[in-house]
């Protein structure tokens, strides 16, 4: 990172709560700030609230959707090209379907393949390339979900997205690595957003606003390669993933 | 049934505690931009952080508009102070962004956690109400929507009718879902603060005259205990902001309050705590005369640092009496109110006295008008509290006085009408989909037919 300039932060499905709270974080440090999603009205809200906030520079970029696989490229290229140089991305889409429609409707399942995996590898794939030829130290943040860590019977078509995109980011973190480009997988567990309104709520949820402080976090001060958000979600999965599958399929988790 | 989660939502409670209302269906607004929900059989109310104490805030049976994720800013412009925000924004926020860029929200109420929406329609007041008026003077303008869909950008010079019922129009007349403020320039985060014993209540008022001219900002604590000779003694604070040449700012972090975890056993708060309470306050005062520059935060808010102080009433929760009376001269109603306290039984933690400004009022129901005004804080302990408060009534009422919404659980249709005589062209306003427990208690909107 440039130490004169103000970092430039590109970020994917800017309307997510958890996103635009990451967003907020930055605009006060301020960055200069590309954001992308899929309603542009709502993308335009937030650029005027980050501007306020103290971001040196807004750039909304072209709207794209995840289920629309030729929105992604142009969207990524505008963003790279408003920034000129880019030092993080947080890609942060997503949605949480509903496991009992994606049982019952394969074509369910595979669009929400779509929005919450292929969609995300089509977006790293191009990014990662455009850093590697800026050939400058860089951070690549993604949202999975601690559901990707081990398979629930209630909540398995996401879990196996997001565990495909756990074992995708491996990978290319570990090619990125020479570069100096940090991959870094995020992965919260309860966040009280509009994703998980119909979600009863417990006290394991933190608000979109500590989730937010918790990836911002993850991405400028810490050097790990994996983030729990919060903290706590690294031992509860530890315990999680211990229990052995003969067990873990009489469970109703 | 449009609406899922129609349970009992324990938090969806007033600031008091009570009254309880019956079930009510919260309904997040997500965007500005987002319709109203539908819902041809139930009543709606907008609903902001929740920080009034009666039941302006509560609508049993029906839905409540949550304003929380309206929590956005639209535009700031640093040379003019003028902010244009989403109706969620808390003062807290406004604090965070204005004060290190140099402005200051122009009246701010005994707490920051409160939102401009909450703020508009109840029009709160400040201490430096003789000076600036109220919230509602520093609006500039904000959007209505109407439950038929229509938006409107109220001014005052823009559907003006329609700004003065919604400024102190208690959420009824739509939901305000952006504002434009003015805010007031400071030099720093610093105040310039006295405090000054008085020993009764005329000393009261010839300190209020006194700084009216010099003070942007007064208000006197009174001992709700002392009697005789003492009637009406206490501190009377105020303060100014620092001027730019004789500050030393201290960089002061606006903390989230420490929350108090559980309600403290009903007897917590009683007339010998209470008591011990006031001699406290009553020791950090050295001499008659104490001059410091202190932080805003603790000026302002200074029961801010503490997260849910309303549970150390207890479960039962605690009532609000605040009033207005003219003052005719130094033989002021007040006299006979903190008599009339001092005979009685109740215990009252607070009691706060500040003169009001000459300004006419703002909205067609706002509070603030000429006069001075008491706030009391009772515990809740049942039918003796509620006989206090009509024997206050009596007082206020024979002196052409008015009871504050924002803070009244009990008030009677009779005294609600008496104390806002524009009610009638008010009416003329009210949102046909949109209504409040306090609304229908008061009689403001007529009880709806069961059919």
């Amino acid at each position: 990172m440039n130490q004169n300039l103000p970092p430039s932060v590109l970020i994917f499905g800017i309307t997510s709560a958890m996103a635009e709270h990451t967003a907020r974080k930055f605009a006060a440090d301020g960055c200069k700030i590309a954001i992308a999603g899929r309603n542009q009205a709502r993308v335009h809200d937030i650029a005027e609230d980050l501007r306020v906030r103290g971001a040196a520079a807004i750039h909304e970029l072209p709207a794209f959707d995840a289920r629309k696989p030729d929105t992604l490229a142009p969207c990524v290229a505008a963003g790279f090209e408003a920034l000129g140089q880019v030092d993080i991305v947080l890609i942060a889409h997503g949605s949480l379907p509903d496991q009992d429609r994606c049982a019952a409707d394969i074509d369910t399942a595979i669009s929400e393949m779509e929005i919450n995996f292929l969609s995300v590898l089509r977006l790293c794939t191009d990014i990662a390339n455009r850093l590697e030829a800026l050939e400058k130290p860089a951070t690549l943040g993604v949202i999975s979900s601690v559901a990707g860590l081990r398979g629930r019977q209630s909540n398995y078509l996401y879990g196996s997205a997001k565990g495909g995109l756990n074992v995708f980011l491996q990978g290319l973190r570990n090619r990125m690595q020479p570069h100096g480009i940090r991959v870094v997988t995020l992965l919260p567990g309860f966040v009280d957003s509009p994703m998980t309104a119909d979600i009863e709520k417990g006290p394991l949820f933190v608000s979109a606003e500590k989730a937010g402080a918790c990836i911002h976090r993850a991405l400028v001060r810490s050097a790990g390669d994996i983030a729990y958000i919060p903290f706590f979600w690294r031992w509860i999965m530890l315990v999680i993933r211990l229990i052995p599958e003969p067990l873990f399929k009489r469970l109703k988790l | 049934m449009p609406f899922a989660d129609a349970k009992q939502d324990d938090t969806l409670r007033s600031w008091g505690l009570q009254p309880l209302p019956a079930p009510q269906t919260p309904v997040s607004i997500r965007s500005r931009h987002a319709t109203l929900p539908r819902s041809p059989d139930k009543t709606m109310l907008p609903r902001g952080l929740g920080r009034s104490y009666g039941d302006v805030c509560l609508n049993g049976d029906g839905l409540l508009l949550m304003t929380d994720p309206l929590d956005r800013w639209i535009s700031f412009d640093p040379l003019t102070g003028i902010l244009q925000c989403e109706a969620g924004v808390s003062l807290d926020a406004i604090l965070k962004l204005a004060v290190p860029r140099g402005w200051f929200p122009s009246v701010t109420p005994g707490t920051r956690f409160v939102s401009v929406g909450g703020a508009i329609a109840n029009d709160v007041h400040g201490k430096n109400h003789h000076r600036a008026g109220t919230f509602g003077a520093h609006v500039r303008g904000f959007e209505l929507l109407r439950s038929d869909g229509a938006r409107q950008w109220c001014s005052r010079t823009s559907h003006a009718d329609r700004f003065r019922a919604t400024i102190g129009g208690l959420g009824l007349t739509g939901l305000i879902t952006w504002a434009e403020l003015q805010l007031q320039p400071i030099h720093n985060p610093m105040m310039d603060t006295e405090d000054l014993r008085m020993d009764g209540l005329s000393a009261f008022f010839d300190l209020a005259d006194e700084s009216d001219a010099h003070w942007d900002y007064t208000v006197a604590w009174v001992d709700g205990l002392a009697s005789g000779e003492k009637l009406g003694s206490g501190i009377f604070m105020r303060g100014n902001h620092a001027r730019p040449d004789d500050a030393t700012p201290t960089t002061k972090k606006l903390r989230k309050p420490v929350e108090v975890p559980l309600h403290a056993p009903d007897f917590a708060l009683n007339r010998h705590s209470i008591r011990l309470l006031n001699f406290m306050q009553d020791l950090k005062l050295r001499g008659d005369r104490q001059q410091k520059q202190i932080h805003f935060a603790p000026f302002f808010y200074p029961l801010d640092g503490v997260g849910g102080w309303n549970k150390l009433y207890g479960r039962r929760g605690f009532f609000q009496y605040q009033f207005v009376v003219p003052r005719s001269g130094q033989q002021s109603p007040v006299r006979d109110i903190l008599r009339t306290l001092s005979e009685s039984d109740e215990s009252v933690f607070l009691a706060v006295l500040k003169c009001f400004g000459d300004a006419p009022p703002e909205g067609l129901l706002s509070f603030p008008r000429p006069g001075v005004t008491l706030a009391l804080d009772f515990p809740n302990r049942g039918d003796s509290t509620l006989n206090l408060m009509k024997e206050l009534d009596e007082i206020v009422f024979s002196n052409g006085g008015a009871l504050y919404p924002a803070k009244d659980a009990r008030m009677s249709p009779d005294h609600f009408r008496r104390g806002f005589p524009a009610l009638d062209l008010f009416q003329t306003h009210i949102d046909p989909a949109f209504s409040s427990d306090f609304a229908r208690r008061v009689e403001a909107i007529p009880p709806r037919n069961p059919s």
